[in-house]
């Protein structure tokens, strides 16, 4: 192999992997908080598309930006009252979120679909989402706001009785995730299509939801994770480029796979664990009335 | 001295309950005033309402006498009001020092943080490793982190909810002394406890507290705790008995060099355990919380598969390798420490819950199906010989009170007529009506030739109904103490790790 190829695979898996690290890292830093948010894909969907058609109709990429920032805002705000305020199972909300998401973006985007605009050079948000995961691993373990996160997802009645506004962590932490889902999906939209078309964050969503339980929660073991996912699905089409005979079923579910064999192992022990997942996550937080 | 709290007609119910009605009482400042009361009469509700973190129906609080809304724990913390836990508000996967930082109203620099709680240690006489998680902590260190957590605030009223609970004597006395000097440096304590004896040692003035009214302020100086006891519970307790009746010559329950090499930091592992039950001998294993009795606890049940080395017999049989069930048709009874979601279901009718626990008696099913006729029939029974306060069988379990639900429970086991029975923390929470009743039941139950089992924190109980108390601390097992003549100091040794 040469170098050009070498250096144009490692491109190529740059480019790709992109919205899982933005994706990830927003999610990590809403379970750290104790809430599991399982709408991500129908998010990343709507950020896409809002984007996309606020770039068609203005020409404008800060527009299309905010519009994008702000759907995730909206959507995850609706998700975190839901789950905060009228303690619905956070499961099923999530999926809620996700099917709405699909149906939502889709509609909006009818009209759009196959419209050429001017994507957006993508290593600026390359770079961006390094610097994320360094903002966050620091937030997390060096703020004393990254330690009220914490203590709220390891046990919100403590938190709640040193005087910490548990809901109110939790409104922040599902909004900067929602948030970051859709800069993930404004990303796919505008940079590395660029183009709409119907359902085209295709499963990354998902795969950003293993990814943080891979990663046990720690944000630099899920940059390192999002690159072997996001390797592991461009070595599928290179593979195949070079004519090795295994069925593209088998790549996509590597991920899966991987996660599954992670939480094995970390449920092999219960110690393992103890010490890395949130011991809140997802259980419903009710204030003493 | 002038009144630092006022608590003004203070009404607080819940559905079906009032917790607070009327409490009106003033503390002085710079005191210890103690709230007694026994489980169920407020003062935990109380407390609560003066941190924030419930808020009252209605009624006043006056500070320094000048109105206070306390409407979050926080607006109490800017107030100068801090509180200890009885169940602990730490972080487990937290270190010490992260505790310590979460504690903290204002923003503090770690050093400063470092330097202040040191000086605190250093004062008054707390030993903390900063850097260790709390997991790896023991309780009684673990309430030193608590409080010194609170006293970073340089706090002006300290709320202590049942402090002692978890405590051997000997942390008992140091935490005492501590309490005493911080008054001294100008501190309030609000200090709960429903232990009489505590609360004559240490405290100047003591409110008693019966379903949810107060029933008196009183200085504790004339007071002893037979006075006091009285004014608690509005009427005398009968003492349990103990008569010996013990068959010297029939081992019943042999424990063998029992232990267990478990990796998991946060269970203890079992050291060595040799244990010695006679026929009708009611057998105590006394000790601090977290010292092994859960894992203890798991064997003997064994509904888990437990891993452990050395050998368990029932009148000369080998259980170790027997199913819960099988033990159980042996004629070995539980009843587990926590009455709701283990020895009883709470969403299910007490009936349900005779069956769930006794269905391998075949004389509960017809066929595959379930004889309700007679499962009914011995729930009305067990409710009819064990006084529980119940409409009828089919009132599901979570609906009945402590105490009721643990005479059920406890009247249930003893109804399928066991040769062993092991309990779990019997009277843990429960009113003391109940509480004489079922001590009265196992003593009874004894003098029948039944042998008995009883792992508990409370001391006081043990040596009520024991022949003989074993202490558990950090996995190993003390030798047994006879509970007739039995030397104090030295138990309270035991309960410290210090074995002959």
């Amino acid at each position: 192999m040469s170098i050009e190829l070498i250096i144009g695979i490692l491109n190529i898996v740059l480019i790709s992997t992109t919205p899982l690290v933005f994706a990830g890292i927003g999610e990590l830093v809403t379970e750290k908080s104790g809430v599991l948010n399982l709408g991500l894909e129908g998010l990343m969907l709507v950020g896409a598309v809002t984007g996309f058609i606020t770039l068609v109709l203005t020409g404008n990429y800060f527009y299309s930006l905010f519009l994008s920032i702000l759907s995730g805002v909206i959507l995850s705000g609706i998700f975190a009252f839901l789950v905060l305020n009228l303690m619905t199972n956070q499961i099923a909300t999530g999926l809620a979120l996700t099917i709405f998401g699909i149906g939502l973006s889709a509609m909006l985007g009818k009209k759009f679909g196959g419209t050429p605009i001017d994507g957006l050079n993508p290593y600026y948000f390359i770079v961006i989402s390094f610097l994320l995961v360094f903002f966050v691993a620091y937030f997390l373990s060096k703020t004393k706001t990254g330690l009220i996160v914490r203590a709220v997802g390891e046990n919100h009645n403590s938190a709640y009785a040193l005087g910490y506004n548990v809901i109110k962590t939790r409104y922040l932490t599902i909004i900067f995730g929602g948030v970051m889902s859709s800069l993930a999906g404004y990303y796919i939209s505008i940079c590395y299509a660029p183009m709409w078309q119907e359902g085209m964050t295709a499963g990354r969503g998902w795969i950003a939801l293993a990814l943080v339980v891979f990663a046990t929660w720690k944000p630099w073991r899920l940059l390192v994770g999002a690159y072997i996912f996001g390797g592991v699905a461009i070595m599928q089409m290179n593979l195949q480029a070079i004519g090795v005979k295994l069925p593209g079923q088998f790549f996509n579910m590597m991920p899966y796979l991987a996660t599954i064999i992670v939480l094995v192992f970390i449920s092999s022990n219960k110690l393992r664990l103890k010490l890395s997942a949130p011991s809140s996550l997802n259980i419903p937080f009710e204030k003493n009335q | 001295m002038q009144s630092i709290v006022e608590f003004k007609n203070i009404f607080k119910s819940y559905p079906g309950v009032i917790a607070n009605d009327d409490v009106s009482f003033n503390i002085k400042e710079q005191s210890i005033h103690a709230i007694l009361g026994e489980n169920g009469a407020g003062k935990s509700t109380l407390v609560k309402i003066l941190y924030g973190h419930v808020k009252p129906d209605s009624g006043k609080i006056l500070i320094n006498s000048d109105l206070a809304t306390i409407n979050s724990p926080s607006t109490a913390k800017n107030l100068g009001i801090n509180m200890v836990f009885q169940h602990f508000s730490l972080f487990e996967s937290l270190t010490v020092v992260e505790n310590l930082i979460l504690g903290m109203s204002e923003n503090i620099s770690l050093t400063k943080l470092k330097d202040k709680s040191k000086t605190i240690c250093d004062k008054y006489g707390f030993k903390l490793n900063l850097n260790s998680p709390i997991s790896s902590l023991s309780v009684g260190q673990r309430q030193s982190v608590e409080i010194v957590r609170s006293l970073l605030n340089s706090p002006k009223i300290l709320i202590m909810d049942e402090p002692t609970s978890v405590l051997t004597p000997d942390e008992i006395s140091k935490l005492f002394k501590i309490i005493k000097n911080l008054v001294k440096d100008g501190l309030t304590v609000i200090f709960i406890s429903h232990k009489l004896e505590e609360i004559i040692n240490l405290s100047d003035y003591v409110t008693i507290m019966r379903n949810g009214k107060v029933v008196s302020t009183i200085s504790t100086q004339n007071e002893d705790p037979e006075t006091l006891g009285y004014k608690m519970l509005g009427y005398k307790v009968s003492k349990a008995k103990q008569v010996s009746n013990i068959d010297i010559s029939r081992d019943i329950f042999n424990i063998k060099n029992l232990s267990t090499q478990s990796k998991d930091p946060f269970t203890i592992n079992l050291n060595k355990i040799d244990l010695n039950l006679k026929k009708g001998q009611i057998f105590g294993i006394a000790g601090v919380a977290g010292n092994g009795q859960k894992e203890l606890m798991e064997i003997l049940l064994n509904e888990n598969d437990y891993e452990f080395s050395g050998d368990i017999f029932f009148k000369d049989l080998n259980i170790n390798n027997l199913s819960t069930f099988k033990r159980k048709s042996l004629s070995i009874s539980y009843v587990t420490e926590e009455r709701l979601g283990h020895s009883a279901v709470p969403e299910m009718s007490l009936s349900e819950n005779i069956f769930l626990s006794m269905n391998h008696k075949s004389e509960f099913k017809k066929g595959d199906f379930i004889n309700f006729e007679k499962i009914n029939s011995f729930a009305s029974d067990v409710i009819k010989n064990f006084n529980v306060d119940t409409p009828s069988y089919n009132v599901k379990a979570g609906k009945l009170s402590g105490g009721n639900l643990q005479k059920f429970i406890i009247g249930r086991e003893i109804m399928s007529n066991p040769e062993l029975l092991i309990l779990s923390q019997p009277t843990w929470g429960i009113d003391a009506g109940s509480e004489a009743f079922i001590k009265k039941t196992i003593v009874e139950l004894s003098q029948k030739g039944v042998s008995i089992i009883i792992i508990s924190h409370d001391l006081d109980e043990l040596l009520e109904v024991c022949h003989q108390i074993s202490v558990l601390y950090e996995g190993s097992l003390s030798n047994p103490l006879k509970v007739e003549g039995i030397n104090i100091t030295k138990l309270g040794k035991y309960m410290g790790g210090l074995f002959d």
